[in-house]
């Protein structure tokens, strides 16, 4: 047996081990990582929904459930839409610049039909479900022109489901894909890929 | 018997290091003489992670771990399985308790600069095992499917929805598995909860060990004792853990358990602070609590948070608050490791910094208010500023070089203030800018106008 030692073959073998053996745990936690994704299952629930709003009231609110997340469908009155370009200079983007809309509803109203609002009530600063407070209600009192208040961190949404500045929140409030079937019926998820 | 005893002991000794691990961690181990009342707290933390362990292995044999049934396993181990409350409150009790003992463990370190050179890897082991702990807390309060959990786990989970360039909002969904909260996300928190993360606290709180009993323990005077050797290279400040320091902790344990047993008995939800109210309701993905805050031990950090007026920077702040002492070894270097030889500043320094910390965790706890937040937002600018002082003060500095640092200061905290400027807080913002000015009026121009940062001379052999 030779006692000599082939430095240049050892750092080779050593090298090329490490390169393949390393390449081989990097794919092994491939299915490691990909099994956190939402499963097929998770995926179906997440199919559209229709809600039915011929009871909705003027100013009265219903939450669906889309996706796990609440839904709101807000009936909003003719003095409520007046009142809502009054704010713009309070708000953090009135024009609803950022993409938290379809196109469709990006507008002043931020919604299909002006009086009736579809939102995802889901704060977006930190995912806490805001709650609809009307105009002057507790606890933001008198001088609230109405609109939604997370109680988390207490960022502030106007009727259109717009941002005030100043608060954590960075983003207006989501509008989620949505078309009417019918004239009191919505269908939540799915807005036949005009979005 | 004797005899066969000694016999087996010989026999095991020539097939294992057993009686070479009990000496070097125990009979042989030589600490400082002069352990006070802080020196409890490494011991009983061990005792609470037994105690977590335990109680925890018992519950997972009643708990299921699905979105359908948790709620319901958890009251039928509070009200059907034979002592099952106990063990659950147990559980619940012993998280806070941990808590609270490593926060005193942690002041200890800071009070009598155990984190100093030879120790700071020692340190930032210990660092690790608090993230750990972090981490074990938040997935093990999902577990219960209250209101509490939901949401608390809904908020935290988001927080890493503010991360820039597209990849906030996939890694969000990758974490929960779901689009929201759901059976996915109990399921895996489950799994890391009693599998993954422990194993990985259990190796660190090993490592912690080792890498203590490698260099030595810190003493209240700072002063290593491994300097003043006698003949036979034993330390003359030192005294054998076993039996000294373990029948010292053993009174430590009694007195403990007995604090435990008192609110496991009678407060065991500590008035809202150990289990919040909401989370006795099931969870409800349709509603948020109308308030969340985290368990009392996330909420210094958790304030912070709230405190800043947008959603990255809060986050970024929020996560750099816990990771800062990581970094404490490299940012306090001054070589007088103890409190008691630091002068009246450094106290001070110390005391403000306990204070902040509570009046932030108090904070945390309370719906926010516009008040809240401001006074939050300047105990977080304190807070931060400790690290700096602290910095500051690891050696005589120069007047220029103080100013300069004031300025930089000053110049950053009145940028921050005119990008929040909101005219309804004008008079808030300017109120409570009076807390910081007031921080670094005593603490900088304290150490260069007064004798109040001038150290003692320290001894040569511990008090």
């Amino acid at each position: 047996m030779s006692t000599d030692v082939d430095a240049g073959r050892r750092r080779f073998l050593t090298a090329s081990v490490t390169v393949v053996g390393g390449a081989a745990a990097v794919g092994t936690v491939v299915p490691f990582v990909a099994a956190w994704q939402p499963s097929e299952r998770a995926r179906a629930i997440g199919a559209p929904i229709e809600v039915d709003i011929s009871k909705l009231e003027p100013g009265g609110m219903v939450t669906a459930k889309w996706r796990g997340q609440p839904v709101w469908i807000v009936n909003r009155t003719p003095e409520i839409l007046e009142a809502l370009p009054g704010i713009d200079d309070r708000l953090r983007d009135p024009e609803s610049t950022q993409d938290q809309q379809p196109d469709y509803a990006r507008n002043e109203v931020r919604s299909i039909k002006p009086e009736i609002l579809v939102l995802i009530g889901i704060c977006t600063h930190l995912g806490c479900s805001p709650s609809y407070i009307k105009q002057d209600e507790a606890p933001l009192g008198t001088g609230w022109p109405g609109g939604f208040f997370c109680p988390c961190h207490g960022s502030k949404f106007d009727y259109a489901g717009r941002v005030y500045a100043g608060v954590p929140a960075p983003t207006n409030l989501v509008v989620p894909p949505h078309q009417y079937v019918s004239d009191t019926r919505i269908l939540i998820g799915a807005d036949g890929g005009s979005a | 018997m004797k005899g066969m005893l000694t016999g087996l002991l010989t026999w095991t000794d020539a097939r294992f290091p057993l009686s070479k691990l009990w000496n070097e961690h125990l009979a042989k181990y030589y600490a400082p003489k002069n352990f006070n009342f802080w020196y409890f707290f490494g011991s009983l933390a061990l005792l609470m992670l037994v105690i977590q362990i335990v109680s925890g292995i018992w519950l997972t044999m009643f708990y299921k771990p699905s979105a359908a049934e948790a709620f319901a396993s958890v009251e039928y181990i509070m009200r059907e399985v034979p002592m099952g409350w106990f063990i659950r409150y147990m559980h619940s009790t012993g998280a806070s308790f941990f808590f609270l003992v490593v926060y005193l463990h942690m002041f200890r370190g800071l009070m009598y600069g155990s984190y100093k050179n030879p120790r700071e890897l020692l340190w930032v082991i210990g660092m690790l095992i608090y993230l750990c702990m972090m981490v074990e807390g938040f997935f093990g309060y999902l577990l219960p499917w209250g209101q509490m959990s939901y949401w608390g786990a809904q908020v935290i989970i988001s927080l890493f929805g503010a991360l820039p360039f597209g990849i906030g909002e996939p890694l969000t969904l990758w974490i929960r598995g779901d689009y929201v909260v759901a059976d996915a996300t109990l399921n895996r928190f489950f799994a890391l909860h009693v599998a993954a993360v422990p194993l990985a606290l259990l190796a660190l709180v090993g490592a912690h060990v080792m890498a203590l009993h490698e260099v030595g323990s810190n003493n209240p005077d700072g002063i290593e004792i491994k300097k003043n050797k006698d003949a036979n290279g034993i330390p003359m400040d030192g005294i054998p853990f076993h039996p000294y320091y373990t029948v010292k902790d053993i009174w430590g344990v009694a007195v403990c358990l007995i604090l435990f047993a008192a609110v496991l008995f009678f407060a065991p939800t500590f008035f809202g602070y150990f289990i919040e109210q909401p989370n006795f309701v099931p969870a409800n993905p349709l509603k948020t609590p109308e308030h969340i805050a985290p368990v009392w031990y996330f909420t210094p950090y958790y304030a912070i948070l709230r405190a800043i007026p947008d959603k990255l920077t809060g986050v970024i702040l929020m996560f750099a608050s816990v990771l800062v002492f990581f970094i404490l070894p490299w940012l306090d270097r001054n070589p007088i490791k103890s409190i008691r030889y630091r002068g009246t500043l450094f106290r001070l320094l110390l005391g403000s910094f306990v204070v902040v910390f509570i009046v932030l965790g108090y904070l945390g706890t309370q719906a926010p208010t516009a008040g809240g937040s401001e006074l939050g937002f300047r105990l977080g600018e304190i807070y931060f500023s400790f690290f700096l002082i602290m910095w500051l003060y690891t050696k005589e500095r120069t007047a220029s070089f103080n100013y300069t640092v004031l300025g930089i200061v000053a110049v950053l905290f009145l940028f921050f203030d005119v990008i929040r400027f909101d005219s309804e807080k004008a008079t808030l913002i300017l109120t409570s800018s009076v807390l910081v000015i007031g921080y670094y009026v005593v603490f900088v121009l304290g150490s260069m106008y007064t004798k109040l940062n001038e150290p003692k001379p320290v001894p040569e052999r511990v008090t």
